[in-house]
């Protein structure tokens, strides 16, 4: 089963033949990705070739799908071309667009998500400025290391891309039906609750790690969906407890602004939730452990 | 990137927003021909990145041109709450104010889109009147793609109770505002106070611009408004190397790679330091995914050259990029900071986990470097770091 990407996904890739689409369409067909396609309007009609597979190049995400069926796509267009990227696929209905880049503008973050309502939610958007999302032995979309975890009962959700790979790693011989990085941007598409919610209903996920950091109040919004809506066993981390107020931590939208925005806060929201919170990346993994007794 | 208020008024101006008028310096003798300018009187305002300013004797009225070099000398080289004033904005003296109110546009997180605040009680800080009178402040959604026309202004003003009298006025304002928002990429434009003086005439007579730096690809000139004389000078060098380094007050230099890594790299250092003294994270420092040795070196060249690190914590997960590359990385990091003639003289704890792992970490153990120490697991190295800085 997994979450919103398996075996029968089909991937196209806007920004396929720049230097960073390049490297990873390569290792994602490398971890049994089905990449149907590539979208570059000044290749159209080539084709890649990656070790022996031959991708073609269509010139539209709406080309791409009339020709190979494809409902993933994965956009790794630079930051000034992002917004454009995203809205050609919401208007080509794709249903799952993957947003690797990072330095996205918020205001072009808010205009395509704003797009995509007016659209009527035809595409889950992932990120921007996220690893991608991964069902382990199925599908990989993004640049999360394909060979740290297998198939296994814990479902992941995270603002952090290595802290993603970090407790992948450290729960590797449990194994994930699928982990998402979400990004770490003041506006992104799906949400800790999305995934949560998806994970609640996926019959392979026993248990649901998630990640998050300071700034926002994605997590004690989470918090309170958990406490609704949520039965299955949640572990959580949050990163930055000793991140000072007013500066940006690495990511654009990990900031604590005066009181709001705290690694506290959302440690005391996620426990009164119910969820078992660590103190640290290991911590949190031997906390799931003892949970799913592996 | 938080902006004075003199940049504010500036961008303001630029945008039709009603504003009064002002000049920026940083030496007391200029202020008198700015002051005689303006008529012969002048308010000298502290420019400085936190609120309060006019309790702390900020904010002055000058009588003469005379007394404005003055008020001047007085404020500038004065803290306030720890930000020195280097510079005075000289501005027009404001007319008679009747009264105050508040506007902004920010950014709403939690919505994914912007949002509108906006009362007539303002000259104080909104989140108290939000606190104490919150039936006074008027939240509105504002949709990123359709943003403020006339007949969205109209219904924020609407919504917030404005008075009959001042409603275009108010409009007009909340347009030109909006404006200014999209079009200077801005995370928060906001005045406060927005004020009617005896005139008629409705001023922004302070204001707050917050402005995204991940829009400065299409913004040359957000380059000036960066504020050089508070950088620190290690967070000045890192940037001109772009590095993503962040000063604190610790004594354990951290290197990571990855935001949250980083993050979660210095609440393991502090937790480890409760048992060693009490020692703390130095600085917080992503290098990247893919990071090179000349990368390693930039970073380490940093955060050795900080007086405050003791010891250096090398904290990498290699996702995509291998820990042997990262490993050599280290190796030929040192040697490059050797070769370049500076000293390496703190120790270094260096974990390294995921991709060829195995690898990198036999690369550490051979190349035997006296200072650095391999620990393979984060908390672990951690512990370590804390120990080795708790020690010197």
């Amino acid at each position: 089963m997994a979450i919103w990407l398996n075996k029968d996904s089909k991937v196209i890739v806007q920004g396929m033949t720049g230097a960073t689409g390049m490297k990873h369409t390569k290792l994602m067909l490398g971890d049994g990705t089905n990449v149907v396609g590539g979208v570059n309007p000044r290749k159209a009609g080539t084709t890649v070739d990656f070790d022996g597979t031959e991708v073609p190049v269509f010139g539209t995400v709406k080309e791409a799908i009339e020709k190979t069926g494809a409902d993933v796509s994965v956009i790794f267009v630079p930051e000034k071309f992002t917004k454009d990227a995203v809205v050609e696929a919401i208007d080509a209905e794709i249903p799952l667009a993957v947003v690797i880049t990072e330095g996205i503008a918020v205001h072009d973050s808010a205009s395509f998500w704003a797009y995509a309502g007016k659209k009527g939610n035809k595409t889950r958007i992932i990120g921007p400025n996220c690893p991608g999302i991964i069902t382990p032995g199925q599908s990989n979309v993004g640049i999360i290391p394909g060979d740290i975890t297998k198939p296994g009962r814990i479902g992941l959700v995270s603002k952090s891309g290595t802290l993603t790979y970090q407790m992948m790693y450290e729960l590797r011989d449990i194994g994930f039906s699928t982990a998402v990085g979400i990004g770490g941007d003041p506006i992104i598409g799906s949400t800790h609750i999305d995934a949560l919610a998806a994970f609640q209903d996926d019959p392979e996920t026993e248990l649901i790690v998630m990640i998050g950091e300071i700034g926002g109040d994605a997590e004690e919004r989470a918090a309170a969906f958990i406490q609704k809506n949520v039965t299955k066993p949640v572990v959580g981390y949050v990163a930055g407890f000793t991140a000072p107020e007013g500066k940006t931590m690495g990511h654009a939208g990990a900031i604590v602004s005066g009181s709001s925005g705290t690694a506290q806060a959302k440690k005391e929201a996620l426990e009164a939730a119910g969820v078992k919170v660590g103190k640290t990346p290991t911590e949190t993994a031997k906390l799931a452990r003892e949970i799913l007794g592996g | 990137m938080d902006l004075f208020e003199y940049q504010a008024r500036d961008l303001f101006a630029k945008h039709d927003v009603p504003v009064l008028a002002g000049e920026v310096i940083d030496t007391p003798e200029a202020a008198r021909e700015i002051t005689e300018r303006l008529g012969g009187k002048s308010v000298v305002k502290a420019q400085v990145k936190v609120g309060g300013r006019g309790k702390a004797g900020g904010v002055k009225l000058a009588a003469t041109p005379d007394e404005a070099v003055a008020r001047a000398t007085d404020i500038l080289g004065m803290d306030i709450k720890g930000h020195t004033v280097h510079k005075v904005m000289i501005a027009e003296t404001a007319p008679e104010i009747v009264e105050e109110y508040y506007v902004s546009f920010l950014l709403d997180r939690a919505n994914r889109t912007f949002l509108s605040i906006a009362s007539v009680e303002g000259g104080v800080e909104i989140e108290e009147v939000a606190a104490t009178r919150p039936e006074a402040v008027a939240k509105t959604p504002i949709d990123a793609i359709d943003g403020v026309d006339e007949a969205k202004a109209r219904e924020i003003v609407e919504a917030a109770k404005f008075p009959a009298e001042v409603a275009d006025k108010v409009v007009n304002v909340l347009v030109k505002l909006w404006d200014t928002f999209i079009k200077e990429d801005a995370l928060l434009v906001e005045v406060n106070p927005l004020a009617k003086v005896a005139s008629g005439e409705v001023l922004a007579l302070d204001g707050k611009v917050s402005l995204d730096d991940n829009a400065e690809f299409r913004h040359p000139d957000f380059a000036e408004l960066h504020d050089k004389a508070a950088a620190n000078p290690l967070e000045a060098a890192a940037k001109e190397k772009n590095l993503n380094y962040v000063k604190l007050d610790g004594e354990v230099g951290i290197i990571g790679n990855g935001a949250g890594l980083v993050m979660s790299t210095l609440d393991v250092v502090a937790y480890a330091g409760e048992n060693h003294g009490g020692v703390k994270p130095a600085n917080f420092l992503d290098i990247g995914g893919g990071a090179s040795a000349q990368v390693m070196a930039n970073g380490l060249e940093i955060i050795l050259g900080d007086p405050d690190v003791k010891s250096v914590f090398v904290n990498v997960f290699g996702g995509i990029t291998a820990c042997d590359e990262v490993a050599n990385g280290i190796v030929q990091a040192l040697k490059l900071l050797e070769d370049r003639g500076e000293k390496v003289e703190k120790p270094l704890v260096v974990r390294l986990d995921g991709n060829n792992a195995e690898l990198g970490r036999k690369i550490l153990t051979d190349a035997a470097h006296p200072l650095v120490q391999r620990v393979d697991t984060m908390d672990g190295a951690a512990d370590k770091a804390a120990e080795l800085a708790a020690a010197k």
